[in-house]
This record gives structure tokens, sequence and C-alpha cells, in this order.
């Protein structure tokens, strides 16, 4: 594991499914506790380490671990 | 714990996230984008002085573990001359939005980049009045609806880079979020140039200006927009000023030298 989400912060704005390649990231029926559908990371295996949701996550929400 | 959040966090004050912006909104990329060009630069942190006025902008620097001001309606320049004049050895760095910049506090816009006081400017486009509805701002396309124009805006838009440039000012830019490393780029020379730096970093607004003129509330499909309306300057050169029209130009408009604003010798000799 090395894309860290953080749960509280993010707000489901699909930034980060939009901008990836490679299709790393998916939203599925993961809810936090404010109620907004978050991504969850489905093919880690598949992660370049672009950085590209990183940079765009608007909450600093996101953080790949190199 | 501390391993698996952003490193960037440590600039945010104590417990300000998650930020008010709404989903999807170009405000957070641009917070983070600056954090990103302040710590590529290894700038110390104390030594900035952010400002805001009033808008979904200006709210960034709440978030930015710096000193900062934050207060009335499109006076954001009227302090910056005054804490840089008082303390020139501290970099003022000035988030604002359209309306707040070139509507409303239209007039000192004009007189800061006159004089070239030595500040950055990144001004957040987002084509309306967002924290009070969607208004109409000086920004917005020609035809498109908002709240207060049902029937299509029939007043021409500003460009505020044009109008930077033809006022005397020594840096301007304009991109997009949907082009960070440019962006990054375009805000760590604004920080490292002296005199008036303008960058206007167009976003976007997906709960107002997308729901009102666009007919969507979907983030992408507004970035998909700004996207397709923008034209690199480059490329730019070669097209007419019709099939410009209702387009942006991204791009460095001017990058000069001039000699700084730094108020009048009285104070200078009361200083000694």
């Amino acid at each position: 594991m090395f894309i860290h989400i953080d749960d509280k912060i993010c707000k489901g704005c699909k930034l980060c499914v939009r901008i990836c390649p490679n299709n790393v990231f998916q939203m599925k029926n993961k809810v936090n506790d404010k109620g907004f559908v978050i991504p969850e990371v489905v093919n880690e295996n598949r992660c370049t380490k672009c950085k590209l949701c990183e940079l765009t996550c608007p909450d600093l929400a996101i953080f790949v671990k190199k | 714990m501390k391993e698996k959040i952003n490193p960037l966090r440590k600039y945010i004050r104590n417990g300000k996230l998650p930020h008010f912006f709404c989903p999807g909104c170009g405000c957070g990329q641009i917070l983070s984008y600056f954090l990103r060009a302040v710590d590529n630069l290894q700038l110390d942190f104390k030594k900035i002085v952010t400002i805001g006025g009033v808008g979904c902008t200006a709210r960034i620097p709440i978030y930015l573990n710096t000193d900062s001001l934050h207060g009335v309606h499109g006076r954001t320049l009227a302090w910056a001359t005054g804490i840089k004049l008082y303390r020139p050895d501290l970099k003022v760095v000035i988030f604002a939005g359209d309306g707040d910049l070139v509507s409303i506090g239209g007039n000192h816009f004009l007189h800061a980049t006159r004089r070239n006081l030595d500040v950055t400017v990144i001004m957040v486009n987002n084509f309306n009045f967002a924290m009070t509805g969607g208004q109409v701002a000086p920004t917005t396309l020609f035809n498109s609806v908002t709240m207060t124009t049902p029937y299509g805006s029939k007043e021409n838009t500003l460009d505020v880079c044009k109008l930077a440039v033809c006022a005397g000012a020594t840096y301007v830019s304009r991109w997009s979020t949907a082009k960070p490393i440019q962006t990054i780029k375009a805000i760590k020379k604004a920080l490292q140039h002296k005199g008036f730096s303008l960058i206007e970093i167009l976003s976007q607004c997906p709960t107002n200006f997308g729901r009102y003129a666009l007919k969507t509330s979907d983030t992408e499909e507004v970035l998909k927009w700004i996207e397709n309306k923008s034209i690199l300057k480059t490329k730019a050169k070669k097209l007419s000023e019709q099939e410009l029209k209702d387009r942006f130009v991204l791009g460095e408009f001017i990058h000069k030298k001039r000699p700084v604003f730094q108020g009048t010798t009285f104070l200078k000799e009361e200083d000694n």
C-alpha cells in the first residue's frame, strides 16, 4: 500500500478518477462519515507513481509514497 | 500515521482541513499549487504575508500558516501597499477572485500596477461572483447565463491580463487549473520576480457558473469547457481576432524590469 487517501477530508470530487491514466481509482460504495462517496484504490499494481492524483487533489487528501 | 499524510499539510493551520470549498472547486487546487511552489523554492513561511478580500478565493489565506489579513471587499491591494511600505522585507501574496480584484477593487488594481508595487497577485478567475450565488462579473463571457442575467449577459468581457500589461505590470501570465505544472512554474517565477506580478488562473466553478451557464454541475464538464476554450499563446499568434473571440489565450504576456515603488522620501528619513 503506497497510495493513501485521507477518508476524513476527501470530498469525492472525482478529479483523481478523471486524471489517472491507468484507472487505479474507482468510485464504489465506500462512504465517509460526512456522507461523500469517496474513491477506492482498486488496481494498485497498475500505478506508475506519476503523482498526478496527488497534484490534482484540491483537498490535499491523497499522498503517494515513493 | 504521520507517514500516511501529505507532507504539504505542514503549511496548513491545525484543524482547518477539510476546507470550505465545494467538491471539485479550483480554489483548493490553487491552494495546493501555491504550497508546492513555496515548498519547491524553500521560502521562509514566516516572511510571507497572505492577503484575501471577500469571496471564495479570498478564503485561501485562512488555511495557510502565515500571517494573513482578511476583510473588506476589493481592498486587498490597498493593504498590500501599506504592508509593503512599512516592511519591505516581507513577501506579500494576494489571493483574490475576479470580482474582488477587478470589479470592486478595480481602482486599487490600476494604481498598484501603475506604481509597480512589489507584490504577487494570484487572481482566480471563475467567471462569476461565486460566493454570493453566481452573479455576473466583469469576466463573464458575452451571452452566458448567470443568476442576475437570465437572458444572457450583454456586456463585453474584461481581459485582465491585457489591462495589467497596459497599466504597467512587470510580470503577467495566464494559466488554468487544468495545467498544473505550468501554473506552479508561473507561481514560482512570480514569487521570485521583483515588481508587480499577476497570475490569472482560470478555475472551474461547478456549483454556480456550471449550473447557470453550462447547465451542468459536473466538475469534469466544466473543466472540459475551459480546456476547449483556452488556447496557447504561440498557437494564438496565427489566428485572427475574430477567431480568438470568446477564447482564453494562455501563456506569459510580459516579463521585464522596472523600478519598484518604495514610498515617499519622508518616510525613509524618519526611519533612519
